[in-house]
């Protein structure tokens, strides 16, 4: 189905299912310990052997030698693999470093080698009788001293600079204005589930049990990487615990798992263990962002300029921190450039919200302080810029933009009207109370997305597509459109995901999944529909099908009729025909915060969240919201405390486990509100519906930052906000 | 994990004796840092001694009014103890303000004396540190140090002893009891001041204590209830599940006078009697002679005003 015109009424807008806060169909599986991980798919592969990783031990340099003798004799060992045994092997579209290292090292725990025993323990001890000689080589390990070696970077449809009207000229001549520079650290995903995988060789065909976010992207990836034909791979992953951009990718344990069962000759399982989360895979790049703001006296911006370094491995990519500045206020003279340098650090990538989230975490204290030193009260001076138009390309409307509706919203719900504009006023007891907001955006990608739908004699709806449910809720708003395009409850639906043998969806990934994966559905749907029409020999135009009956005219069938001699099923894809480049669609919102810091110790604690979101259709409420209060709690971990520290010295990062890289617990939570506001959108598919998943990170750890001010007065640009970044200039104690 | 072979001891002398027999022998209570440490290949035993069994698990009173605790006491049923809450409530507070609950209900009291550092360096075995692998050099010393000691330290090492009970422990006076391995007919005992018993780290940092080679903790004593209002205040990232950057044990009498032990700045629980002199005249002064001699790095030189700064809401505090 070619999605080219806007969408006009169609039964999910009768929104009986579409819309409802479901629980999610896949809760007592996961609740119950029954769902099937990767890791644990003992059904499949009974007799698997276990893989254990080892990583370099140094960031850049060659293996001089490699002594595996040892790891050879010790007990149960059925294989040891490296890059000199595993024959050639190619690199994944998607990688920028191998994944298994050797000779060259690229980063630090970089694989070097897989054993392989019968068993976990085993396998671990004999990985750690490996002996490795090195030669290190002298590696770049820190971002701003390589500052002044970076790069344009940029693609066609996002290039490195983007410049409009005279920016130098308007900064130089607006009455107010601000220049000021701000870090965001490097960031790790730390999903719960590590990467892990079974795999299993038939003969040259090669089934591989994952947790991963793309299925088809990583079918090629891995068929790239062993030299296979894409049909030789059948990827499975259909329960991922978490993801947040780390399993985007196929990653060590995948490959390593084949190359493992290759060599064992039976299935092997691998899970990367937790140290090699950190510098083995992914992580949010760090960036540095300079940002000018020139106003004129109104609080109108005239100069907005924003630039943003970051850095990754030789063929890496930017984290594109400037993206959001493009698109978020109006002023006529606009200056953006992203510049990347190459670093020796593991590898950089997508982390949700990959670009907005470390660029919201400079712009919205950037607009903070501008705020101030207009004397508007920030709520109005972001208003008084909100623009319906692409600044940049003002031709282009936004498809929907509440972000005025938004902001008011939130001010009224939290009781904004109360802050003091001036910081350090307000105090209870111990506390110093501040009150602190930020706009959020986040671009709203759609990505052709394809499902098959098959009716069977008992009226039961199965949807196959190999869309993948990270936590996030795919499963139940995917049943959801299912039951509401084929008139059934949701008790009829059966959703099965995360196969690639199913049509290739959208995947889970930079907040296009929801949209795109049920629009999909919607296609398939559309299409059995016409099939069951056809079967039942009614008139498909006016056909309505709602309480499990198709009906049209005066007649009225049970739907399981049109199935009784035999299944019918229905493959299509949505496909995006340009509606969404000729408009712009993206998702705003508005983030309030209460703080309070302690006057002797500067410990930080989030006292109130309030999200308000505008996000399109939302399908389903209560995963929804869930999303976004997930986001919400990453936000106040990117604000107060994660932090993957660099050893500028050895190249990597030190903080490598999830006891020194910390992220919120419980206790750092507090009360969390969600408002979405009524909002579809005809655009983004003929779902109405866009993604929230990442809106919800972006602009939280501003407005906590903001927050922090309001209650301390100290102004921090440097995430995340600790308490020695605030000691000094708190208050005498007692 | 290097493959070990495993016993559970009968009997305390039985267990020491046992250790000293092999020299790569650890003993094992709730597991709950030894294990961890040796799935990282940080800690390689040869054989483990199994302690659970041996009934150190009560909590008695002693003959002069104190306490004696179990080397096997939880550290669940040790914060929840009604004694304890009311008479050392500083111990309780201190507990509570550790690990998490899961890891308190396996953790033992013995075991948490002898918890090993967080030190990063220590936690990955590519990189040298002095305290795993005598002699290959400190990689905290100009690496990452924000949660290292500023005190106490050596050119050797600048690791911080994590644990928060023994902070309380060392600001409640509390005595290590031992059996000493010997042939027959019993192990001797003897009794460590808690002051006494981690050592700084000097040249040797892999040496943590003075304990001898297969000397097992059986108990630790508290004295009678030392009075005045207990705090524990304990500073970190996160609100809970976090070491200390800092923390401050104190007891305060209702004359201002008072002990005081800081978690989180120094090899062992750091405490200096005669910083206390200071007490009556505010945190400053105690400060000044408590952390004098201080080292700190450019990343942790924070915790020096942030004890100082603690201590004062401390006081604060205890005045009402």
């Amino acid at each position: 189905m070619k999605f080219d015109t806007p969408a006009t009424t169609n039964p999910i807008d009768r929104l009986k299912i579409v819309g409802l806060p479901t629980d999610r169909i896949d809760g007592p599986l996961k609740t119950t310990g029954t769902a099937p991980y990767a890791y644990e798919r003992h059904d499949v592969a009974p007799d698997a052997a276990y893989g254990h990783v080892l990583g370099a031990a140094i960031a850049k340099g060659r293996i001089a030698s490699m002594d595996l003798t040892a790891a050879w004799a010790a007990p149960g060992v059925l294989a040891v693999v490296t890059a000199e045994n595993a024959g050639k092997l190619g690199k994944g579209e998607y990688n920028t470093a191998k994944l298994l290292g050797g000779p060259e090292i690229e980063h630090y725990h970089q694989a070097v080698a897989l054993v392989v025993a019968e068993t976990f323990e085993q396998a671990r001890h004999a990985a750690e009788l490996i002996k490795v000689d090195y030669a290190p080589a002298r590696g770049a390990y820190d971002l701003a001293a390589s500052r002044d070696s970076a790069k344009p970077a940029g693609k066609d449809e996002e290039p490195a600079d983007s410049r409009v009207g005279d920016f130098d000229a308007a900064f130089a001549a607006a009455p107010v204005q601000l220049d000021a520079t701000y870090t965001t650290p490097d960031q790790s995903h730390a999903m719960m589930e590590p990467h892990a995988s079974i795999a299993a060789w038939n003969g040259d065909r090669l089934s591989l049990w994952t947790s991963n976010q793309m299925i088809a992207w990583s079918v090629g990836d891995v068929a790239k990487t062993l030299g296979i034909a894409k049909e030789k791979v059948h990827l499975m992953s259909p329960y991922i615990g978490g993801g947040f951009g780390g399993k985007l990718w196929v990653r060590a344990d995948a490959l390593l798992a084949a190359l493992g069962a290759r060599a064992a000759k039976r299935p092997v399982k691998v899970a990367l263990q937790r140290p090699l989360m950190i510098n083995n895979t992914t992580h949010r790049p760090a960036t540095i962002q300079r940002i000018r703001l020139g106003a004129d006296k109104d609080g109108r911006l005239t100069a907005i300029g924003h630039d943003s370094w970051s850095g990754d491995l030789p063929g890496g990519k930017p984290e594109t921190a400037i993206m959001q500045t493009r698109l978020l206020y109006a002023g006529a003279n606009r200056l953006t450039r992203q510049r990347l340098a190459e670093l020796d650090l593991p590898e950089g990538n997508s982390m949700r919200a990959p670009g907005e989230a470390a660029g919201m975490m400079a712009l919205e204290i950037a607009m903070d302080e501008m705020a101030e030193k207009l004397g508007l009260d920030p709520v109005e001076f972001r208003i008084r810029n909100d623009t319906q138009v692409d600044p940049e390309q003002p031709e282009r409307k936004f498809s929907q933009r509440q972000l005025t509706e938004c902001l008011r919203t939130g001010a009224e719900r939290f009781g904004w009207a109360r802050r003091k504009a001036e910081p350090r006023q307000v105090r209870d007891g111990r506390w110093l109370v501040g009150l602190g907001m930020a706009a959020a955006y986040r671009g709203s990608p759609v990505i052709k997305s394809g499902a098959r739908v098959r009716l069977d004699g008992k009226g039961t709806v199965t949807v196959e597509t190999d869309m993948t449910d990270i936590g996030t809720g795919s499963y139940t708003i995917i049943a959801q459109t299912a039951a509401e395009m084929m008139g059934v409850p949701l008790d009829k639906v059966v959703v099965r995901l995360g196969d690639s043998a199913f049509p290739v969806s959208s995947g889970s990934g930079g907040q296009f999944g929801g949209n795109s994966s049920t629009a999909g559905v919607y296609a398939a749907c559309v299409k059995l529909r016409e099939a069951v029409t056809a079967k039942l020999g009614l008139n498909a135009a006016d056909a309505q099908f709602a309480d499990g009956q198709v009906r049209s005219g005066d007649r009225s069938i049970a739907l399981a009729e049109a199935a009784r001699s035999g299944e019918l099923a229905a493959e299509d894809a949505i496909e995006f025909g340009g509606l969404d480049k000729k408009h712009q669609l993206s998702t705003f919102g508005g983030h309030f915060v209460e703080v309070a810091v302690d006057a002797a110790t500067a410990e930080v604690r989030i006292r109130r969240m309030l999200a308000v979101c505008a996000s399109g259709r939302i399908l389903n409420p209560k995963s929804a919201r869930s999303q976004v209060i997930g986001a919400m709690t990453m936000g106040a971990g990117a604000a107060l405390m994660e932090d993957l520290v660099v050893d500028k010295r050895h190249g990597f990062f030190v903080n490598h486990d999830l006891a020194s890289y910390e992220v919120p617990v419980h206790a750092d939570i507090p009360h969390q509100e969600v408002i979405f506001l009524d909002e579809t959108d005809p655009m983004s598919s003929p779902m109405k519906a866009k993604g929230v998943g990442e809106l919800g990170i972006c602009g939280v750890a501003a407005a906590v930052a903001n927050a922090i001010y309001n209650a301390t007065g100290v102004r921090v640009r440097d995430y995340p906000i600790t308490l020695d970044k605030l000691l000094e200039k708190m208050p005498d104690v007692g | 994990m290097k493959p070990f072979t495993y016993e559970r001891a009968a009997s305390p002398a039985e267990a020491a004796t046992a250790a000293a027999r092999q020299p790569g022998a650890r003993f094992i209570a709730g597991g709950t840092n030894l294990l961890d440490l040796m799935k990282l290949q940080i800690e390689t035993p040869d054989h483990l001694i199994d302690v659970n069994g041996l009934g150190l698990d009560r909590i008695e009173e002693t003959q002069d009014g104190g306490l004696r605790i179990g080397a096997l006491v939880r550290n669940t049923d040790l914060a929840a103890d009604a004694r304890v809450r009311r008479d050392h409530a500083v111990l309780s507070r201190a507990l509570l303000a550790g690990a998490s609950g899961q890891l308190r209900n396996r953790a033992t009291t013995a075991g948490n004396l002898l918890q090993r550092t967080r030190c990063p360096y220590f936690y990955d075995t590519n990189m040298a540190c002095n305290k795993r692998r005598p002699g290959s050099g400190c990689s905290a010393l100009g690496g990452y140090s924000r949660q290292l000691a500023v005190v106490g330290g050596s050119e050797a090492c600048i690791a911080t002893h994590p644990s928060d009970m023994a902070v309380a422990m060392r600001v409640l006076d509390a005595t290590v009891e031992t059996v000493k391995p010997t042939v027959k007919p019993e192990g001797a005992t003897r009794k460590i001041p808690i002051a006494d018993f981690h050592r700084l780290p000097g040249d040797t940092p892999e040496i943590e204590t003075v304990l001898e080679p297969g000397e097992l903790i059986t108990a630790v004593t508290l004295p009678k209830p030392a009075g005045g209002t207990h705090h524990y205040r304990k500073v970190r990232d996160r609100a809970s599940y976090a070491f200390a950057l800092v923390s401050v044990a104190a007891i305060v009498q209702p004359d201002g006078s008072g002990r005081v032990a800081l978690g989180g700045v120094a090899p062992k629980p750091w405490r200096r009697e005669d910083a206390e002199a200071e007490m009556s005249r505010g945190a400053k002064p105690v400060m000044a002679k408590l952390l004098a001699g201080a080292r700190p790095t450019e990343e942790n030189k924070f915790k020096l005003p942030l004890a100082e700064r603690a201590l004062a809401a401390v006081l604060a505090e205890a005045k009402g």
